[in-house]
Order: structure tokens, then sequence, then C-alpha cells
């Protein structure tokens, strides 16, 4: 039986050798590696220069806002979600999952589009009256375009955490007195915990390595850690530099998973 | 979309062809007819910029036959070996159609004429909207205007912002000398509060949509703006600018030769040029596919066939080595992380 169920994950083994750990070895050893094939730290080290720790600082800073956006508006959500009869709360699930059927690319140039100077909010906005909204092309647009592309990563492992929430141990803690704050913050925000964290590294990681929203979103103007790696891969075709910039990124996302870890103790982290 | 049918598939009766263009760059019906007549299928593949398509043909990470370089770029793989000769043999078209005066210009990279056959030329220069400027576009200088803040459009490749920066300063655009840089660089970096978006291809539909009133475009698309907005004018800078021609060229290691001759032989034929010509509406150097041209008013058009004689300061891109190269691109994201 057991043998069985080894052959079963065999094309798994086999998935992840081919398509994670060899093109992990791949960026070591472009990365660790000058053009003449020389052992140097030369290309990790590069990220001290001044472009590429701005590129790096304002991804970081881009991304923690977005995450922590994202954080505020879907924990209500799964909440609500959470606390809905079954047939109710699948039809909802079904609304947000939906967009996502849609392609990221197509989803972000609609929001270009939409964000225009001449675009559809601004015609509509100046029919009204009211003043344009000119956000195109700045950080703004930029952390919306994650707000919006991210937020269910953020919605579905809260939504699992919560509805695992056993109904006893909250009518439990009302029954000895506490009232709906206290149960909040002592029992239901604690039990969350698994699901914020796993919410988190999914909105953090995938924002802190993107330069497809800044580059259509940002006009180009704003470069993004995202952005100098792609550069040094398309246009500048330095794959040395550009492994060795991904193995720096690589260490925030290893930072990132250590603390999830750490908090998620008991496994039961609600990842997708 | 029946020509992407991947590199798996056998080809027609008489083998495949692989080509890899600029994106939007042919008349698809032209492929089609191609496939019909010599029944060897054509796999089609499409880069947005020189830069992008170099490493991937330099790695052979894919296999292509028939690649539409530009002119800097076909030098630079002429150094690098990576170009076949052509046997003109078996390409009579090219010699018959393409003017004398394309084979000249083509020296500048290809010395011999012996790795290039000329498939567009062109110009770059500035596309403006006449309802949103007060004044005649003469100038590179005018991209540098407060009046223009959040209405220009520069385009998001190395050499083509160096290009305007270093005309707008009087110093050639292949210069390395890193003084000179020096200057374009932060030429480009007080543009950038001015400018909207650094954008390729887009500039064409955010024109035609009067997103910006000023774009730095290549003159092949204002034609096709042009004919969508009436509103834009495209104009030569008085400082000069970049003449550009994109040629056929068959790699070292392609697999099908002979395909390939044949395709680009099939592309100068003046009936299927004049076709490309007409869909993509970027110059042809093949002149008896403008004797083709039905309309006076773009067969003698000024943006489509500029007389370049009347013209003292354009130049043509060259490769600048592996150091200038990397001299460029570290400027550039100096300008870009600004």
């Amino acid at each position: 039986m057991t043998s069985k169920r080894k052959f079963l994950a065999t094309p798994y083994v086999f998935w992840s050798v081919l398509f994670i750990i060899v093109p992990l070895c791949m960026i070591f050893y472009y990365g660790l590696t000058d053009k003449t094939g020389a052992f140097t730290l030369e290309n990790i080290a590069a990220i001290a220069t001044a472009e590429h720790s701005k590129a790096l600082w304002l991804s970081l800073l881009l991304s923690v806002i977005s995450t922590i956006i994202c954080f505020f508006l879907a924990y209500p959500l799964a909440m609500i979600l959470a606390n809905m009869k079954v047939n109710q709360h699948s039809f909802i699930i079904l609304i947000f999952i939906l967009p996502m059927w849609m392609n990221f690319l197509l989803r972000t140039l609609a929001w270009q589009t939409l964000l225009e100077k001449t675009g559809v909010i601004n015609s509509v906005l100046s029919f009204f009256g009211l003043p344009g909204l000119n956000i195109i092309n700045t950080p703004y647009a930029i952390i919306l375009g994650m707000v919006y592309n991210f937020l269910p990563f953020m919605v579905l492992p809260l939504y699992n955490a919560l509805s695992k929430i056993d109904e006893n141990v909250i009518n439990a803690a009302k029954d000895l007195g506490a009232n709906k704050i206290q149960t909040f913050f002592r029992i239901i925000l604690p039990l969350s915990v698994p699901g914020i964290i796993s919410g988190i590294t999914m909105v953090f990681v995938p924002a802190l390595t993107t330069f497809v929203i800044s580059t259509l979103l940002g006009g180009s103007k704003i470069l993004l850690i995202g952005n100098v790696i792609e550069q040094e891969f398309t246009q500048a075709s330095n794959w040395h530099l550009g492994s060795g910039l991904s193995i720096v990124l690589m260490l925030f996302i290893i930072i990132n998973m250590i603390i999830s870890t750490v908090f998620d103790k008991d496994g039961e982290g609600a990842m997708l | 979309m029946a020509l992407m049918t991947g590199c798996g598939s056998k080809g027609g009766e008489n083998g495949q062809v692989i080509v890899y263009n600029w994106g939007e760059y042919i008349d698809p019906d032209t492929i089609t007819m191609f496939e019909e007549e010599t029944g060897i299928e054509v796999v089609y593949d499409e880069f947005e910029t020189n830069e992008i398509m170099y490493p991937k043909v330099e790695s052979g990470a894919a296999e292509y036959d028939v690649v539409c370089p530009s002119d800097y770029m076909i030098s630079k793989m002429i150094e690098n070996d990576l170009l076949a000769e052509l046997n003109f043999e078996n390409i009579p078209n090219a010699k018959a159609n393409i003017g004398e005066q394309y084979w000249e210009q083509s020296k500048d990279f290809d010395p011999e004429n012996k790795y290039s056959v000329p498939y567009c030329w062109g110009t770059v220069g500035i596309l403006y909207n006449k309802t949103m400027v007060d004044e005649p576009i003469t100038s590179w200088a005018q991209l540098w205007d407060e009046k223009y803040a959040d209405n220009i459009l520069m385009q998001d490749s190395v050499r083509d912002a160096f290009m305007v920066a270093e005309k707008l300063n009087g110093f050639s655009m292949n210069t390395v000398d890193e003084s000179e840089l020096q200057i374009a660089k932060e030429s480009l970096i007080e543009q950038k509060p001015l400018v909207q978006a650094y954008v390729i291809d887009q500039v064409r539909d955010k024109m035609i949509g009067n997103e910006a009133a000023i774009g730095v475009i290549y003159s092949g698309e204002a034609i096709y703006t042009q004919r969508e907005n009436p509103d834009l004018e495209y104009v030569i800078p008085e400082e000069g600018t970049n003449v550009w021609i994109n040629s056929w060229v068959v790699l070292k290691n392609a697999p099908n030769k002979e395909n390939a001759e044949k395709f680009i032989d099939f592309m100068c034929r003046p009936d299927i040029a004049l076709k490309n010509f007409e869909y993509i509406t970027y110059s042809t150097p093949n002149d008896a596919a403008r004797e083709l041209i039905e309309d006076e008013e773009i067969k003698n058009s000024e943006i489509a066939f500029p007389d370049l004689s009347q013209y003292s300061n354009l130049e043509t891109f060259v490769y600048l080595g592996e150091e200038g190269d990397a001299l460029y691109n570290e400027l550039w994201k100096e300008v870009k992380s600004y």
C-alpha cells in the first residue's frame, strides 16, 4: 500500500526537481559567478548601490502598505463570510474567485484604462463636474493594483481559519461574561492567527516581487526591485546580476516564511 | 492563430520555417499565402524590443530561422558570429526590388551586404496632437518644456531614450564618451517629472486616445495613428534623429536555412511587400512595391518616404560594444530609479 502511494508521488517529485530545484540551482550558479564563470559575491553586493537599494526599499514599502490594506479589507469580509449559512457563503466566495478566472494581465490593463486621464473613471467624474482622479503612473496606482490583484489571497485563508473556530469556544467565552470586544480580541483573533500569517505571506510575497503592476500602472516611471531584475534579464542581458539580486530578494521571502512557521507552530496554516 | 502551432509539429509537406519578428509587424495573410504557395509551415513568434530578442537568440534556448532585428543589433549579431551568410541566388527578389539607397545605408551595419535584407525603415520623431499644443512642434527641446508636464510620452527603451537626450545636447547618438553620456543622463533625469509614462508600443494607443499631447514615436506608427486620429501630426525634430532599418537575417544555427531564404524572397515580392506596407504602415524599402501604391498621397508621403538628403544630422545606430552597452544600461537604470 505504502509503495503504491509513493509511486503516485513520482510525477510531483519529478515536477519539483525540474521546475523548482533545477531553476534554483541555476539562479545560485549565475548569481555567484561573473561573466567568465569565476566565483564572485559582487552580484549580491550590488544591492547596496543607490539605484538597487532604492528600488528594494520602495518595493518593501509598497508591499507592506498593500498587505496592511488587504488585511483590513479582508478581515471583516472573512468574518461575515464565516458567519453565513453554507449556501450563502459559497455564492459570495464564488463572486470573489470569479475575477481570478480572468487573466491577471488583462485585469491590470483594465485598471490602466479605468484610471487614465481620459479613462472611464475620469470621464464619469468630469461628466458630473467633479475633480479628476489623477493617480495613474504614481505609487498610489501601484498600491491599488496590488490590493486589487492580491485581496482574494488574503480573504480565503482568513475565511478558512475563521470558519474552523468552534462555535462552542465563542459561546463559552460569552457564558463566562466576556463582551463582544473581549471575545474578539481574546478568542477569535488569536485563533485566526494561522490564517492571518498565511494571508500575509500570500499577499506580501507576490507584491514584493511584482514587476508587471509597476510597469503597467506606474508608467515605467517607478522602478521596483522586480523591475530591476526583469530588466537585467530582458534588456541588459546580464543574467549574473539579475540572479544575484534575485538571491537577495529570496532572502526577504525566506525571512517572511520563517516568521510564518514560528507563528504557525501547529502547522494548521490555512494555506490554500 | 493557426500560425501558433508550436515547434513540436512536423511542419507542412515541405518542412517548416521559424520566424521571429517584431510584434504586429506583418500582415498575417501574407503568411497564409506563403504556406499555401510553398507548402512550408510557418512557425511565428514575436518580440517587443531588440534587447528582449537578443538573449533568446544568443542562448539558443529557442530555435529560430529568420529574425528581423534593427541595424545596430545586426552588427552586434555579426560581431558575435550569430548570423549566416545569405545565398542571394535563392533570394532573387531582394536585389531586383529593393532600392539601391537602402543597400547603401545597410552598409553601416552589414558592410558587404552579406547578411541582411532590408524589410522596413523609418525615422524616429515627435507625434503631437494639434489641439493640445499652441505652437508648432519642431524640436526635441519642447519635450523639456514644463508647459507639457504630464503630457509627454517617452520611449521605454534605452537607446531610443538616450538618442533624444543626446541629440538635444548636440552629441552623436552613438557616443560612448562618459562625460557626454552623463550630461545626457542629467537631461533625462531633469525631464522625468514632466514625463507621463515611458512606453513602447502603447504610445500609439495613448496618442490616438488623446491621453498625451506629445510623444516620441517611430515614423511607421505615425501614418496609422493619423488615420485613427486626424489631429495628430508627425515631425522630424530640427536637431536630427535616428534613421533605422529593420532587416531579415538568417541565424547561423538555423535548422531550415533554405526555407528561411524562400521566406525572405517571398517577403521581397512587390505584391507581398505592398500588402505588408498597407497593413503595418511602416515604410518599405521595396521600390517596386512603392510603385504599386495606388494612393498618391501615401506614395509621396513625407512621413513614409522622407527625402533624407534635406536633413544633415541624421544618424543610424551602431553597436557600441559590450562595455558601451553596459554603460548605457547603467545610466538608464539611474534615470529610471531617480
